[in-house]
């Protein structure tokens, strides 16, 4: 009995000793982790930095590593003259989200589920569309904008902006709507106007985690969009964020720390998909890379 | 994955949008051809996407090359009565000094910032692979230079590289090295770009290399470390050779991507000082809108040898696509 307990004791003590030893196997791991998420971040630790840091010790030589005297001016500065900027960024993106999935999600539907003759042109179409660099489409669109007086106009750049987005979110949406089972569409003897109720009833509501999946993609690159704004928009009375930031660096090189107080403002939607969406932007990046 | 929660909830809608859309019980297997009322409810589903692929993306493309084969002037844009000239434009784009520097630019850019985004993406994953704690978040984390709108990256690397202030310099000078023009020298400016170029292209291929390296049986790395084989025996010999399509495709999508960035030069160094890190992008966006007399001619010239450069890799990366989802 007594023997049993001390084999007992010695048991769970190698036990414990070894999983002391597993964890500090991962333990340097973790550390070396760490180390290089540092490394790799401290470009936005550095924006964060710089936009505390008083006009006086800007050109500090060497800059302070910590912002210990730090100020919010920069951000006063955000505050007095950027938000315009703000409310166009977010008008340009909310309107791009709504528009790329009003386009692509019927379109999904289709491709994944009514087989239309043509579907697969239509969707190698698609993905050569998304090759197409965006300094050719603006200039194109600079061209047709042009003529029909749409330069300098925000839906004419949540057009443009759209365009960004549409060939992903098709390919996304029809990634996942096949993934729909059939039984549940009874697909194959479909006319026009059940297959509108089926859609609307049943593959969209389904769909919530590829819509927000799109939403979030069409968000974000608009959001950040700049070659479309700098060629379309520039100079006219509504401006994105990118414009202000770009304006910023262009007028004053001084102020720095108004410039990075303004790339973290503009930061702010991409740090909050992160925290609140990060599964589904790994879905968008898999998917629309790779598909398995 | 998620149907068996929403059940109900269709049920409900059905109920509410009447009895007549229940479906006939077991549908007897009528056509195996495609019936054409169902034809017109798909094209009715895809027409808004064609009709806008037509006007958003197919009808500024020929205004491109409608513009590079006309001689245009600032008034003739306006006005639209621009005389053809054939292939007038390209072949003064050709003749142009700055092709050749351009191209040099465009193919080292792009191959530096490929083959070290995928190492460095590469060497990541595997790393990330091995769970430890705090992996996932860790991870996870590594996506934000990408989530990061260009701008942001582009003038927070400009002000960390700046010669003066910038702190890349003073961490240099803690070393004993001596300031490095980063963006005004005409030796530095394209290493520059592509330093920040690698950082924002690092997390895509972290993410989709995991995501390979997930597939990849655990069983083989236990049957191979059972053999005595080594940590580096067993990347080189398994998780390099089963990585193999995922990588094709990465570095074929990379490519793409790399080929059209213009963002992060133009905001860094608009293509300067002297065109010292001028790509085909950042030139035909130059010719088009960066001078005070545009040559929108030679400007879309310029960006349709991108644009078919492009084609050419998108089609490979489409067929190493198909050839993967067959196999």
């Amino acid at each position: 009995m007594k023997e049993g307990a001390v084999a007992k004791k010695g048991a769970v003590m190698k036990k414990r000793a070894a999983t002391r030893k597993g964890a500090m196997r991962t333990g340097w791991k973790t550390a070396v982790g760490l180390l290089l998420t540092g490394v790799m971040l401290f470009p936005v630790y550095w924006m964060l930095n710089v936009s505390f840091t008083r006009d006086q010790d800007m050109r500090k030589s060497p800059p302070d590593l910590f912002p210990t005297h730090g100020t919010l001016d920069g951000y006063r500065k955000v505050l007095d003259e950027q938000l315009p900027y703000l409310g166009t960024s977010l008008v340009v993106a909310l309107g791009t989200v709504v528009l790329t999935v009003a386009l692509a999600a019927p379109a999904g539907y289709a491709l994944a589920k009514l087989r239309p003759r043509g579907g697969g042109l239509l969707s190698f179409v698609l993905l050569a569309a998304q090759m197409i660099p965006g300094i050719i489409m603006a200039m194109g669109f600079y061209a047709i904008y042009l003529q029909l007086g749409l330069l300098q106009s925000v839906p004419g750049l949540i057009v443009a902006d759209s365009t960004l987005a549409v060939p992903f979110a098709v390919l996304i949406f029809t990634a996942f709507m096949s993934g729909i089972p059939g039984e549940l569409l009874q697909a194959a003897q479909m006319d026009g106007a059940r297959a509108l109720r089926t859609f609307w009833s049943i593959v969209l509501p389904m769909s919530r985690n590829s819509i927000v999946t799109v939403s979030l993609f069409a968000f974000l690159w608009s959001w950040s969009d700049f070659v479309f704004a700098n060629t379309l928009v520039n100079g006219g009375t509504h401006e994105p964020i990118t414009l202000g930031i770009y304006h910023y660096i262009g007028n004053n090189n001084q102020e720095w720390n108004a410039i990075m107080a303004t790339a973290v403002v503009a930061s702010l939607p991409a740090a909050v998909i992160l925290v609140l969406a990060q599964r589904y932007v790994a879905a968008g990046v898999t998917t629309g890379a790779v598909k398995d | 994955m998620n149907h068996t929660r929403q059940l109900p909830d269709r049920r409900s809608v059905r109920g509410r949008s009447g009895a007549a859309t229940v479906a006939p019980p077991p549908a007897p297997v009528r056509e195996r051809r495609r019936p054409v009322s169902r034809q017109w409810a798909a094209w009715a589903f895809l027409a808004p996407v064609a009709l806008y692929l037509v006007l958003f993306y197919a009808y500024p493309l020929y205004r491109n090359i409608d513009l590079s084969l006309r001689h245009y002037t600032v008034r003739s844009f306006v006005q639209g009565d621009a005389p053809f000239t054939g292939l007038e434009n390209y072949r003064t784009v050709f003749d142009d000094p700055a092709f050749a520097p351009a191209l040099l630019h465009t193919v080292v850019f792009t191959a530096v910032c490929l083959v070290l985004q995928y190492a460095i993406g590469l060497a990541l994953a595997v790393f990330f692979n091995q769970h430890f704690r705090l992996s996932a978040s860790l991870r996870a984390l590594f996506l934000v230079p990408w989530l990061l709108p260009l701008i942001v990256s582009a003038s927070t690397w400009s002000w960390m590289l700046n010669s003066d202030s910038g702190i890349v310099n003073a961490a240099l000078h803690t070393l004993g090295i001596g300031p490095v023009h980063w963006l005004t020298s005409p030796s530095w400016s394209l290493t520059s770009v592509i330093i920040a170029n690698i950082w924002i292209g690092v997390p895509f291929n972290l993410v989709v290399l995991y995501s390979g390296l997930q597939s990849i049986p655990q069983s083989l790395y236990e049957a191979a470390a059972l053999d005595g084989a080594s940590a580096w025996q067993r990347f080189w010999r398994i998780t390099f050779p089963l990585l193999r399509p995922v990588s094709a495709i990465t570095l074929l999508l990379g490519l793409v991507y790399t080929l059209k960035v213009f963002d992060i030069i133009w905001i860094m160094t608009k293509g300067g000082p002297a065109d010292s890190s001028t790509t085909f992008a950042t030139w035909s966006y130059q010719l088009g809108f960066g001078n005070l007399v545009p040559a929108f001619g030679p400007g879309a010239a310029v960006g349709n040898l991108l644009v078919v450069a492009a084609l050419v890799f998108g089609l490979v990366y489409v067929r190493a696509q198909r050839k993967q989802a067959l196999s």
